[in-house]
């Protein structure tokens, strides 16, 4: 399942991406994320995978902002650390 | 005073049905933010239902909404065997039994409303916008929602409604009402698009040329939702959107794909997928006991 | 040597009258209707008032949303551009510049000589911009220039749910309805838009002095709840609407001696 959290708004398009297919519910997301955005639940079907908090999920453009400067090497903390590349972002 | 964004609420009961006989009573009550359904079924099949306002309490709008579907039948609550909550309030309803999350709730009610074809499904709501995939059983393969922002949900569709002045159940048909259609307003924010609105009906642009730039700017910008997870056939829209033609006529056009007739009060789906939700429970608990 | 900076904003309009680059005419309007008649109108109306006639003025620079619409500049610029340049003209410590207008927020990063090093934009969004804190003031029934004092009564800080204006709207009656009290409300306000372009401009990374300007600098509760969020201290100019209008007019006067003005 391809689950997409987040929103399009005048400004953009900002969706975080999880591939519930490929997750291995490793966690690693969780641990590395520095705005604590992503958490593990259990879902409606029983499975272990991240989700983005309630809480951010409505302003993940600005909540994921510290990971993607303006200027600068972009190397977002949840996408390097997800070994079977179960996230995308769309921005 | 007009109140040009209030529809109408409305409960129904199943003529067919006698619930003494059913096994299996189960409850769905979907609070969003802006309407509640309960839905009753009996053995999986539709018996009664109601739609109404939501309040600015959850517990309170869910408890009103249940009690207004039970209200023409002789069925109480301590009769249904279990109740899940679904919908932006369910977290918050003392009396439900578990809470699942819309999206699943959906392309459950969507399954059961359209059919197996059902792959899929468009919501629109009072203050959301869902895309979900699923499969031939009503399970999702993917989603996508939008809470953030108000174009492409009915409060966008209320503000306009205001500004126009203009009943919001006729929105849809009187932006039909175009020989061409007009360039659609520039901003998809709704707090942006209604000023280019005020400039439109000031220099005198008729009001359903106004709705019609207003319908072609929203329903494009949830075509672009859509786009994201992929269309695929048979395509469904539910929520109280489905009902404004306005949207429903210039998405069909933009996707090339008609979607399926509702036999039931599209309204509804969140609702009824929550109690067939209810009634697996039911299934799970008796078969396990 | 008279020069122009004219900045078209999406609401209201500025226009400031350089005399050998030193101010000598400033004036403001609301768009309104009829924006090109506004615009003329105020262009000539502060050109007289810096005691010069149009035919005097030797270079005009244009900026704002509304650029093009300004017939008679000689030039045009970013609003980026002119926010910089009047930023540095006004507190030449600037090293980042919040810009928040009706409809737009700028943040921009600086150097030492005005010049831009990066920026970042939040538009088309009202809950970014000074169209959000009109929408509140409206649902809470009051004028938007009471509406920042209010806020610093407040000692509570309210979570604000809604990204969205139309949705904060919503949220504010539900608040009312719930018995918060007008203050806090407002500070909730101030707090949720503040959050917003703090972490709009943290992508440029913050760098003191950190200078705010644009209409939306004008109100107190907006500047308090940025302050707070950015951890440092935030600069406010005098007349802070009219920066980049002044940026503007101040590349006109450049712009015009490199041509051979005197």
């Amino acid at each position: 399942m391809k689950a997409n959290y987040g929103y399009k708004d005048g400004s953009g398009e900002f969706f975080i991406t999880i591939d519930t297919d490929k997750c291995n519910s490793c966690g690693d997301c969780e641990k590395v994320c520095p705005s604590k955005v992503i958490s593990m639940i259990t879902n409606d079907y029983d499975e272990v995978v991240p989700a983005v908090v309630d809480e951010h999920r409505k302003k993940i453009k600005y909540s994921c902002a510290p990971c993607k400067p303006v200027a600068g090497p972009r190397n977002v903390p949840c996408i390097v650390a997800c070994k079977p590349g179960a996230i995308t972002h769309s921005w | 005073m007009v109140e040009y964004w209030r529809w109408k609420e409305y409960r129904w009961t199943s003529p067919d049905i006698d619930w003494k006989t059913a096994k299996i009573i189960s409850c769905g009550i979907d609070v969003g933010s802006v309407s509640t359904q309960a839905v009753i079924m009996t053995d999986g099949q539709l018996y009664a239902y109601s739609n109404m306002r939501t309040g600015s309490n959850s517990p309170d709008s869910a408890r009103n909404g249940l009690d207004w579907a039970l209200k023409e039948t002789d069925i109480k609550q301590e009769n249904i065997h279990f109740i899940v909550a679904t919908g932006y309030g369910r977290v918050n309803i003392p009396f439900a039994n578990k809470a699942i999350t819309e999206i699943a709730c959906h392309a459950r009610g969507a399954n059961f409303m359209y059919g197996p074809t059902v792959r899929t499904v468009l919501d629109m709501g009072g203050q959301d916008c869902k895309a979900i995939r699923c499969d031939d059983k009503g399970k999702v393969t993917a989603f996508l929602m939008n809470d953030k922002c108000a174009a492409g949900t009915g409060r966008g569709m209320e503000v306009f409604a205001d500004l126009l002045q203009v009943h919001i159940e006729e929105v849809g048909d009187l932006s039909l009402q175009v020989d061409k259609e007009p360039p659609p307003v520039s901003s998809t924010c709704v707090v942006f698009a209604k000023s280019e609105a005020s400039a439109l009906l000031r220099k005198g642009v008729p009001k359903n040329e106004v709705l019609a730039a207003y319908c072609s700017a929203m329903s494009h910008r949830v075509f672009s939702l859509l786009e994201r997870l992929g269309v695929e056939k048979d395509f469904v829209i539910t929520g109280g959107i489905s009902k404004n033609t306005g949207i429903v006529k210039r998405l069909e056009k933009e996707m090339g794909l008609t979607p399926l007739t509702p036999r039931y009060d599209p309204q509804i789906a969140g609702g009824v997928g929550a109690a067939l939700f209810a009634k697996s429970l039911v299934e799970k608990q008796r078969a396990g006991a | 040597m008279i020069t122009a900076g004219i900045d078209i904003g999406a609401k209201s309009i500025k226009v400031v009258v350089l005399k050998d680059g030193q101010v000598a005419a400033k004036a403001i309007d609301l768009g309104g209707f009829d924006q090109k008649g506004t615009t003329d109108r105020l262009f000539k109306k502060a050109v007289a008032e810096a005691g010069a006639t149009e035919a005097e003025v030797k270079y005009v620079v244009a900026t704002g949303a509304g650029k093009d619409e300004f017939l008679s500049a000689t030039d045009k610029v970013t609003e980026v551009t002119a926010d910089a340049r009047g930023a540095h003209m006004v507190h030449p410590k600037s090293r980042t510049v919040i810009s928040i207008g009706a409809e737009e927020g700028r943040a921009i990063k600086c150097d030492e000589q005005g010049k831009v090093v990066d920026f970042a934009i939040n538009e088309k969004c009202a809950a970014g911009a000074g169209a959000f804190t009109e929408a509140m003031a409206r649902a809470l029934e009051l004028k938007v220039e009471d509406l920042g004092p209010l806020s610093l009564k407040s000692d509570n800080a309210v979570p604000m749910n809604a990204q969205c204006a139309v949705f904060a709207e919503s949220e504010v009656v539900s608040l009312v309805h719930a018995g918060t009290s007008k203050q806090d409300i407002s500070r909730a306000i101030h707090d949720a838009i503040a959050s917003r372009i703090s972490s709009m401009a943290r992508r440029i990374s913050i760098e003191n002095d950190v200078l705010l300007i644009g209409g939306v600098a004008k109100n107190p509760g907006f500047v308090a709840s940025l302050k707070r969020d950015l951890a440092t201290d935030v600069f406010v100019p005098t007349d802070p609407e009219f920066i980049s209008a002044l940026g503007a007019a101040h590349i006109a006067h450049d712009r015009a001696v490199a041509k051979g003005g005197a």
